[in-house]
């Protein structure tokens, strides 16, 4: 997500960071490649525009031209501008207090209201609630049928009402059915409609004005190009939402639409759908992402992630080890676990500051590689794993053909493994080992 | 045929007001052509998603024109601008949707990412071939969406053709092998296949395909005759990467469906696709009607952009 905006920032910012002394001129020249690069990455014309002339204003307000570090400060205000074009903190769902709850999903076709409904369900699952989804979806063939199969493997109660055309009594309905049955959130899966259908966009205007929903979140395609923010607008302007939910961010798309949406609408990107799976959902950090925009990294997210992933007790147990110096085979198969919990490496990589893109893009990530390592390891005897000193020769070519490798893989995993532990044991002497070391040695 | 380019027309009504009526209104504020002017029309273009590249080229080919034209008066450089439009989507044929019967069914693969209208675009195809009097059968190869095999259901049923389905999570290849069986045995014309949608950057589903194509092959030579990838109207400028990916990855796509055009004021991307891929635009979806998947025409676009 926003690989390309990124590199291409990457190449002008780098540029700037090298220079001794920055002139108006280069200034500018510079500027006319930010502006380049975000509207190739589908932001807004106007809403770039505004961004470069800010940029600009900020830069000279701050005394680039007499700074010691130009390229630095420079680099600042571009950062300090994206945050404030994407909202600062992240925004999440306002819940009631007596519930249910009434979260109203709107949006063209195909931006993915259906799959971000299952997703949403699955989260307040998660955390204990009963939600209840209402397939108000009467026009496109099969999809209160899509609703119910999500329902089903969600273990999530779907409400229709069969044969019926009308969105409105649908809702209402099924928010007494919630009452009654005490659910606690009520998710409304409308149609898809165009921004300039007027018939379709009174009709949205009936049903919230039927039911009242708490929350309105607009979902968006985060492909979607220029036409964007008149999508934005145009549901804003008719149905006050409350926020986006921006879908399809685990392709190559730039992301332009997540840029423009806030800045012209002043309405939060609430969440972002990262893959097809139902738990690929996650909340938006405007903060965080301009970071990854301008190859920062985000550290923050990365903790979270090891935080969420990473079994506390085993950590300890970890740090123990590298401590005493006893980190073996049998512990670096535990971390490997843990870290492929994380999510893929590219995910990871992504996070990590100064790690260059452009270099891991010709490297295709090997997700698998992971798993190849992991079976190597499981195919060795437990005496192995504690003293890999033991293994010769043939007992490489028993574990490379049990764990379908060859001899060469699992010489290659030896090695590495020898070289880890010497870093550990340089870790080890320090008096304790980096919060990112004691997660990832390799 | 007139009806055909009423609907095209009302169908990019959103694109040609935001475009004309913004081009019409620079030209009127300036008395000669000069470079301000070729900037405003620049952001016109960038806005209509035509990409910053192919506008670039448009724009650079316009000044050139401009001096060598002795063109001063900004009302022409209108008609300039739609030359050059019409030069970059003119460059390729416009290809023909007429299916050139041989013998065996002739196979048609679908595919592109998710939301794009892939489902939608085939219940249309089915419609219109039957219409024309041939046997169209449909094959369920999204095995993946929740409900996507009875969406083409409901679609088939409506174009009163056959459809040849599995179950869900079945493998996709599986049933477009079982479909082109299916259809050699009832000798029917048209067998259209549905994918499931999928981001071009997911490499394991994109071989997925290949392996449909690939599975395809063992029942006949030259199948699928065509690949047509569906893109979204709406879509920015990644509808060309999608393209391109597609392209390399199924070793060649026939042809471009471009859908939802009617709800964007953005038909731009047409020109930034065909500028930047060897791969036709073959048709264009202008509405929800069956109708208004339509033969794509360089010159009927450009004339219904303008007019």
């Amino acid at each position: 997500m926003f690989e390309q905006l990124s590199d291409r920032m990457d190449s002008v910012l780098k540029h700037l960071r090298g220079q001794g002394k920055l002139t108006e001129k280069n200034i500018d020249d510079s500027l006319r490649q930010v502006r380049r690069a975000l509207l190739e990455a589908d932001v807004n014309f106007k809403v770039a525009r505004e961004f470069i002339e800010n940029v600009k204003e900020k830069a000279l307000g701050r005394g680039v031209l007499k700074s010691l570090t130009p390229g630095q400060q420079m680099i600042g205000a571009v950062h300090d501008e994206l945050v404030e074009l994407m909202g600062e903190a992240a925004s999440p769902l306002t819940l009631m207090d007596t519930p249910p709850t009434v979260i109203m999903m709107v949006g063209l076709q195909g931006s993915g209201k259906t799959t971000a409904t299952g997703k949403l369900a699955r989260m307040f699952k998660q955390q204990g609630r009963q939600p209840l989804l209402v397939a108000a979806d009467v026009y496109r063939p099969a999809a209160v049928k899509q609703l119910q199969v999500l329902g089903e493997s969600l273990d999530v109660p779907v409400f229709s009402i069969e044969g019926s055309e009308d969105p409105i009594t649908i809702c209402s309905v099924a928010l007494q059915k919630a009452k009654q049955a005490y659910q606690d959130i009520v998710i409304l899966d409308t149609a898809g409609r165009l921004h300039v259908d007027e018939d379709m966009m009174a009709e949205l205007q009936s049903i919230k004005k039927a039911v009242g929903p708490h929350e309105i979140l607009l979902v968006v395609d985060g492909m979607t190009g220029q036409d964007a923010v008149n999508v934005a607008e145009t549901f804003n302007d008719q149905l006050d939402v409350d926020g986006c939910i921006l879908t399809k961010m685990d392709g190559d798309a730039r992301g332009g639409a997540a840029l423009s949406i806030r800045s012209v609408t002043q309405k939060p990107i609430k969440f972002i759908g990262v893959g097809e799976k139902l738990d690929a959902l996650e909340p938006f950090h405007p903060d965080r992402m301009a970071s990854r925009i301008l190859g920062m990294g985000d550290v923050v997210s990365l903790v979270e992630k090891a935080q969420a992933s990473i079994d506390m007790d085993e950590a300890l147990k970890l740090e123990e080890k590298l401590r005493k110096e006893t980190f073996d085979l049998e512990d670096f198969r535990t971390q490997l676990k843990q870290v492929s919990k994380m999510g893929s490496m590219e995910d990871i990589m992504g996070m990590i500051p100064g790690v260059n893109k452009n270099a891991l893009q010709g490297a295709e990530m090997d997700e698998g590689a992971m798993a190849r390592l992991e079976a190597i390891i499981s195919s060795m005897t437990l005496n192995e794993r504690r003293k890999p000193n033991i293994i010769n020769g043939s007992r490489r070519k028993r574990i490379a053909s049990g764990s379908g490798t060859t001899v060469q893989d699992v010489n290659q995993l030896l090695k590495q493994f020898n070289m880890m532990q010497k870093m550990m044991k340089r870790m080890g002497k320090m008096n304790k080992p980096g919060k990112l070391g004691k997660m990832m040695p390799f | 045929m007139l009806g055909m380019l009423k609907r095209l027309r009302q169908g990019l009504t959103k694109t040609r007001e935001n475009f004309v009526k913004r081009i019409d209104q620079a030209i009127r504020r300036y008395d000669r052509i000069d470079e301000d002017l070729l900037e405003e029309l620049e952001e016109i273009l960038i806005q209509t998603d035509v990409g910053v590249e192919t506008t670039m080229k448009i724009i650079d080919r316009l000044r050139e024109r401009t001096v060598e034209e002795r063109t001063k008066k900004p009302e022409e450089i209108q008609a300039l601008l739609r030359d050059e439009m019409a030069a970059i989507l003119g460059g390729h044929s416009p290809p023909s949707t007429d299916v050139e019967l041989t013998t065996g069914p002739h196979v048609i693969m679908v595919v592109g990412v998710n939301g794009v209208g892939k489902t939608t675009t085939i219940g249309k195809m089915a419609a219109r071939y039957k219409q024309e009097g041939k046997t169209v059968l449909l094959a369920a190869g999204d095995t993946f969406r929740a409900a996507a095999i009875e969406q083409l259901e409901i679609w088939a049923h409506r174009a009163d053709v056959d459809i040849v389905k599995h179950q869900q999570d079945a493998d996709p290849a599986a049933v477009a092998y079982d479909a082109l069986q299916a259809a050699i045995a009832r000798n029917v014309d048209i067998l259209i296949i549905d994918t499931a949608g999928r981001l071009h950057t997911k490499a394991n589903l994109m071989e997925e395909l290949k392996k449909i194509k690939r599975t395809l092959g063992k029942l006949a030579d030259g199948v699928p005759h065509e690949t047509l990838i569906v893109l979204d109207g709406t879509t920015g400028q990644n509808a060309q990467t999608q393209a391109k990916i597609f392209h390399e990855a199924m070793g060649g796509i026939s042809g471009i469906v471009l859908t939802k055009l009617d709800g964007t004021a953005k038909g731009g991307i047409v020109l930034s696709i065909t500028d930047s891929l060897s791969v036709p635009v073959k048709m264009i979806g202008v509405g929800e009607g069956i109708d208004d998947l339509q033969d794509f025409d360089a010159k009927s676009f450009v004339d219904a952009l303008f007019e």
